[in-house]
């Protein structure tokens, strides 16, 4: 069972930078550190065989344990200043849409000191019901509740509002849409309590102040709020909406008027009352969210954004765990570039934290660069699908075996979520932060995206090739500067996300002699976001036909960080095929296969990758993940959807089995021929093409592929044709292509039309 | 709806001789229905020693509550914790065991190996 967990506040470095490594133990009371790099972190049976290099660092050595919490639940905070701290009498008014009404208290808007009992509280009781508190500091509490339950996912707008001169204290629930029962108003007297507390803590949304605490908040909120506001006077909820009719409310009349449809791309939350009472988010609630007055007509927030109004709450957002470092050092100058860890033990625990080490500041070591898949491990970090999701079982086809990280996920959802996950509340969940323990990115690990790229990085060693390490993070930020450094690029097992930068980048490096090597699966699948400010924060939009295990909001399909349409790049009009020639064309978790040359391969300008293999054989009838190399997703030429019309398909695989099926996309109506048992177009295609400027783009479509390398202590053809690429691809020699008889003319075929409807040799069809 | 017939012993044969498959279509019917259902009471295994020993589990179906342990059911073997799992479901299933009825098998330690 996992007894250690960490995190450093960097996945990419280079020398020089400093590193700081965040430590927790669960029953050790000490733990010993150190580094290693990284060769092959695959230790099953049947892998590569696991193998790690130490690196002596001044620093390794044991440390003195400790656990370490985790502050989930995203709300609002607004500094505490003169004009909130001196309200007496006030009236506070939300939209609110809750999505567990009925999960206990949960705040809304409140100015509340829990120790003194003091100042204000718009709440959800624990009936579920709307309820008002204050209270003097002095002992003198009073509380209202409508008494009438919200219904869950549903718009109410809640008014409530305290007179300190009469103490009279009123609340108004009123739906959106009239319903039976739903619309309350009471009034009370507290009594003797003629003062508001002066509380001095900062007013939250969503959730309440609790500065003693492990989270320094409590009572999350699930759901949405939209247009808070606070008032230095007693209203009622129709002069409220008078004083505000006019757009701009006198001076005097709000110290709140919190706007959430402005700084959407941010954790900025604006107040308009010209008092200043700006705010922030913590934890990253859900921006960009249909407000209590969407009225249907617009789909994309940047058009209508007063109508986008909400921010969306979760009582289990992370957006960075915030621990306290045990470790902390820079990155030596003599360090080469490559994929570090560092190891943790503790008990008879190890946990590996990756490190990936760029070479110094705008050089480069290598003529080849690994492009580790970072947006995509971010993606999945933490991901608990298989603990979750019912039909997990029958996608693995075999029983689920949980390995430690599984268990220890499934107990401790204080370290947050993945975007395969959804919230407490049902919602999907849209980001994920690597600023926080994430366990599906070690050595020793279930060999899936990190872990799995390891038998690349085992191949490379074996073949004595130096190479570089830069990841998604460094390309986002650094662009087609960064790629043009390098010969040949080459990705890992499993590169599915992809921001528009990133993309345009590696676009731009094709068209500009650059060599690309996808060497995965899935990949350059979803459109995602990197937040505008915060590091290693990705945003993804599940929307539109795409293998998926959660669908998004309608109207909520375009990203909060970019304004962006989010979902499938081939549903943003810019297929995979278009990058990289291949797209994915199914999934199947249970077998993998084999691919079989094509005729294309004894093309001329196929040779150089064939030296010594016989296209005769069946490539790939191997490997440590299925038995094949062609297995878990797989993608497919498809000239329809924007493959180069010269580009040689030089193998394809066969013999799916039935639970290798058309990825959703790929089905426009539901027919009996939806596996690789019965139908031919479920495959994966091996690719070649030349690009402009003497480039040229190399695509295996298929994750397994790179778990085959190995077998036979890399002699097979799946490692040859791999070295023969390769070894071309960083020779200096340009790739040349002449038109001729080769060039495919484009087909007529709609993009429209996808595989699982399409037979073979159809126009579009490939 | 498909309803698994309990005197089909022979698909208990096939699935017995080949438990990670592949398998025909009818045994892979039988254990899709075998295999479909809730979160909540799933049988499953929690790896105790890395690659070597597995304990039958079961989940609650809620979040953050440990998996149950049956640390009286262990397994070195994964296809033996497959065919375990398999004879407790048709139990549940049919309303008859398989106790009796089958003979038990001998896996080869490397079935299901190359699994990720």
């Amino acid at each position: 069972m996992k007894q250690i967990v960490g995190y450093c506040d960097r996945w990419s470095a280079q020398p020089g930078d400093t590193i700081r490594v965040m430590v927790s133990t669960y029953g050790p009371k000490r733990f010993q550190a150190g580094l290693v790099r990284v060769i092959c972190g695959d230790d099953r049976p049947l892998g590569p065989g696991f193998k790690e290099q130490p690196v002596a660092v001044p620093w390794q050595g044991e440390y003195p344990g400790r656990t370490q919490t985790n502050p989930t639940g995203s709300y609002v905070r607004v500094p505490a200043s003169d004009s909130l701290t001196r309200i007496s009498s006030f009236t506070v008014q939300t939209w609110v849409f809750a999505t567990t009404p009925h999960q206990g208290r949960q705040a809304l808007i409140a100015k509340w000191d829990r120790a003194r009992s003091e100042g204000f509280a718009l709440s959800i009781g624990a009936d579920g019901a709307s309820e008002i508190r204050v209270g003097d500091g002095a002992g003198a509490v009073a509380s209202l509740s409508s008494g009438v339950p919200l219904l869950a996912e549903r718009w109410y707008r809640l008014t409530a509002s305290y007179d300190a001169a009469s103490g009279r204290l009123a609340l108004e629930q009123c739906p959106q849409f009239k319903l039976p029962g739903q619309a309350s108003r009471v009034e009370s007297r507290t009594g003797p309590m003629h003062a508001l507390g002066a509380c001095s803590l900062p007013l939250t949304m969503a959730a309440l102040p609790d500065p003693t605490g492990d989270r320094w908040a409590s009572d999350y909120f699930n759901g949405k709020l939209d247009s808070p506001r606070l008032a230095a006077h007693a209203l009622d909820a129709a002069s409220l909406a008078d004083a505000l009719s006019s757009g701009q409310p006198p001076s005097e009349l709000l110290v709140g008027w919190w706007d959430f449809a402005l700084d959407m791309r941010g954790d900025g939350v604006t107040d308009r009352s010209g008092y200043g009472n700006h705010g922030e988010t913590i934890n990253l609630p859900s921006r960009a969210c249909k407000g209590w007055n969407w009225d249907g007509s617009q789909h994309d927030w940047r058009v209508a954004p007063h109508q986008y109004g909400a921010i969306h709450f979760h009582d289990d957002d992370l957006s960075d765990a915030g621990w306290s470092p045990d470790i902390t050092f820079t990155v030596p100058q003599t360090w080469r570039s490559a994929v570090y860890a560092i190891k943790l033990e503790a008990g008879d625990d190890v946990t590996y934290l990756p490190l990936f080490v760029r070479p110094p500041a705008d050089t480069a070591t290598s003529p080849l660069a690994l492009l580790a898949s970072t947006a995509t491990y971010l993606a999945y970090a933490n991901s608990r699908i298989t603990l979750h999701v019912d039909f997990a079982e029958i996608r693995r086809g075999h029983v689920l075996a949980y390995d430690a990280e599984e268990a220890f996920l499934q107990e401790h959802g204080e370290i947050g979520l993945s975007t395969y996950d959804t919230h407490s509340d049902g919602s999907g969940v849209r980001y994920s932060s690597r600023l926080r323990p994430i366990l599906t990115t070690g050595l020793r690990t279930r060999v899936w995206n990190f872990n799995a790229d390891t038998h690349l990085i085992a191949w490379l060693e074996h073949l004595g090739l130096a190479f570089d390490v830069i990841t998604d993070e460094d390309l986002e930020r650094e662009g087609l500067a960064l790629l043009s450094r390098y010969r040949t690029v080459i990705t890992g097992t499993h590169p599915e996300y992809w921001s528009t930068k990133m993309w345009s980048a590696l676009a731009a490096y094709q068209q500009t002699s650059g060599r690309f090597m996808y060497l995965g699966g899935n990949g350059f699948y979803w459109r995602a976001a990197f937040h505008p400010t915060r590091a290693g924060v990705l945003e993804i939009r599940r929307c539109g036909a795409a293998a998926k295990y959660w669908d998004e909001e309608p109207g909520e399909y375009h990203l909060a960080f970019t304004g962006e349409l989010g979902g499938l790049w081939r549903r943003c009009g810019q297929p995979p095929q278009t990058l990289v020639g291949i797209g994915t064309r199914a999934t199947g978790f249970d077998r993998s296969s084999y691919y079989r040359f094509t005729a294309a391969a004894n093309d001329a300008r196929a040779a150089f990758m064939l030296e010594g293999i016989s296209t005769q054989e069946r490539l790939g009838d191997f490997g440590s993940i299925g038995g094949g190399a062609s297995g878990l997703e797989i993608d497919a030429a498809d000239f329809a959807l924007g493959t180069p019309p010269h580009a040689l398909i030089i193998a394809s695989s066969e013999q799916h089995s039935p639970d290798m099926m058309f990825a959703p996309e790929e089905i426009l109506f539901q027919h009996s021929m939806m596996s690789g048992e019965d139908n031919p177009q479920v495959r994966a295609d091996v690719v070649f093409y030349e690009t402009v400027g003497g480039g040229a783009v190399f695509a295996v479509g298929s994750i397994a592929w790179c778990a085959s390398l190995a077998h036979d202590d890399y002699r097979n053809n799946v490692a040859r044709l791999m070295a023969n690429v390769l070894r071309r691809f960083l020779s200096p020699e340009p790739f040349v292509f002449r038109p001729g008889a080769e060039w495919r003319e484009p087909p007529h075929a709609s993009r429209a039309i996808p595989a699982s409807v399409r037979l073979p040799g159809a126009a579009g069809g490939s | 709806m498909y309803r698994i017939d309990p005197d089909r012993i022979d698909l208990v044969e096939a699935f017995k001789s080949q438990p990670f498959g592949p398998h025909a279509a009818e045994v892979k019917r039988m254990l899709n229905r075998l295999r479909w259902g809730s979160m909540q009471d799933r049988l499953v295994l929690v790896c105790v020693e890395r690659h070597r020993r597995w304990v039958l589990g079961r989940l609650s179906g809620r979040r953050d509550r440990p998996i149950e342990l049956d640390r009286s059911a262990q397994f070195t073997n994964l296809a033996q914790a497959e065919w375990e799992i398999f004879k407790r479901r048709w139990q549940q299933h049919t309303g008859r065991s398989l106790a009796g009825r089958v003979t038990e098998p001998a896996y080869d330690s490397s079935l299901g190996a190359a699994r990720r």
